[in-house]
């Protein structure tokens, strides 16, 4: 079933998703504060585009906050992923809410607090550190890796 | 008290002035060297450099054991994830952020800061108060509950000009508590009468507010 989902953030992860998730079917709306970013997206991006701070409670809620199944903050601030994160948590009662964070000890607390937070900093180090010892699911993960390069790929023309 | 500001900008600087001078213990906390460096020419070795979001900073600089934490950067973000960590990690007994957004102040409050201060709103009540006399005027609100403090202006416009407190038909849960008269505060009594501006400040449950309202609401011809 299509959901609608919000993406803060139009860089590589960000765009990447609304590519994705719009190809899926979904109803993608993506906001970043400066429109260049959405040359990101391609013109096949079938999706909403909105430039604005993502911690403007107002551009939230005409992004569709509101009726929005799934908030995901992929801006290069951890704090302001943080921030829109627990906006969209206590504002506008999203029901999954996950929030890129790049240090291990705020995406600790955060994650206690009830936001699903990745640590890409050290998910990327126990990828790294599997495919290279030839430990745990190294392959599988390999794997995934290489279908999501082909995504990023695919969609950049 | 040990005072710990976060954010070397000009707030944060003569917070920390104005603090030292009345003999607090204070540690400014500033994430840019150069700015730190001239911090700390003019406030000595009171200012430290380091991102006041960071664990092992906020380690250093004693977080664990301080009695306020304010938080004064110019980015409400990073006002928010300062004090929250504050909390969450050092069990920081009361914290203090600054937002901008006024909308924030809300948030904020519903995510555990203690206290948040918006320069824009503060300045936003004092143009409303000169602009619009008759109109109620936030001035706080009381913590963990939905009680607002206001200030109500009365005009020579004003319907209750001349009546009393008793003549009032007030809302269950508001409360005259002051009449403000030529800058003196009277505890109210029920025949005390309403003059041309006179301060009139109350307490009210937030929903009752609108009802105030209207007992004060200016006649318009």
């Amino acid at each position: 079933m299509p959901q609608t989902i919000v993406i803060l953030g139009c860089g590589r992860v960000g765009s990447t998703l609304a590519k994705q998730m719009s190809g899926e079917g979904h109803d993608v709306t993506v906001i970043d504060i400066t429109s260049d970013s959405f040359r990101r997206l391609g013109n096949k991006f079938k999706g909403h585009r909105l430039v604005g701070s993502g911690l403007d409670q107002d551009l939230l809620k005409r992004a569709g906050l509101e009726r929005a199944s799934a908030f995901i903050a992929v801006t290069q601030g951890d704090n302001s992923n943080i921030m829109a994160a627990q906006i969209a948590r206590e504002v506008f009662h999203v029901e999954r809410v996950v929030a890129r964070i790049y240090d291990p000890i705020r995406a600790q607390a955060y994650r206690e607090l009830g936001i699903t937070t990745l640590c890409t900093t050290t998910l990327a180090a126990g990828l790294i550190h599997d495919a290279a010892l030839g430990e745990g699911q190294g392959d599988a993960l390999l794997q995934a890796s290489q279908t999501w390069d082909k995504v990023y790929l695919e969609q950049r023309c | 008290m040990y005072v710990i500001v976060v954010g070397g900008g000009k707030i944060g600087y003569y917070l920390t002035k104005q603090l030292l001078t009345e003999g607090h213990e204070v540690l400014l906390l500033e994430k840019d060297r150069r700015r730190q460096s001239a911090m700390a020419e003019q406030l000595g070795d009171v200012v430290m450099q380091g991102d006041g979001c960071e664990v092992r900073i906020m380690s250093e600089a004693g977080f664990g054991r301080a009695d306020v934490i304010v938080a004064v950067t110019g980015d409400d973000e990073d006002n928010l994830v300062i004090c929250q960590m504050a909390k969450k990690n050092f069990q920081a007994p009361r914290t203090v952020a600054r937002v901008n957004d006024p909308a924030n102040m809300v948030l904020f409050d519903k995510l555990g800061i203690d206290t948040t201060v918006s320069s824009t709103q503060i300045i936003f009540n004092l143009l409303e108060q000169q602009i619009e006399p008759g109109e109620i005027i936030p001035l706080g609100a009381l913590k963990n509950g939905n009680i607002e403090v206001v200030a109500i202006n009365v005009s020579e416009r004003s319907p209750v000009l001349g009546q009393t407190i008793q003549d009032l038909r007030l809302p269950g849960n508001a409360l005259i508590i002051s009449v403000v008269r030529s800058d003196n505060a009277m505890i109210p009594q029920k025949d005390t009468r309403f003059e041309n501006g006179d301060s009139v400040i109350a307490m009210v449950v937030a929903e009752e507010e609108p009802q105030l309202r209207h007992i004060f609401a200016e006649v318009h011809s």
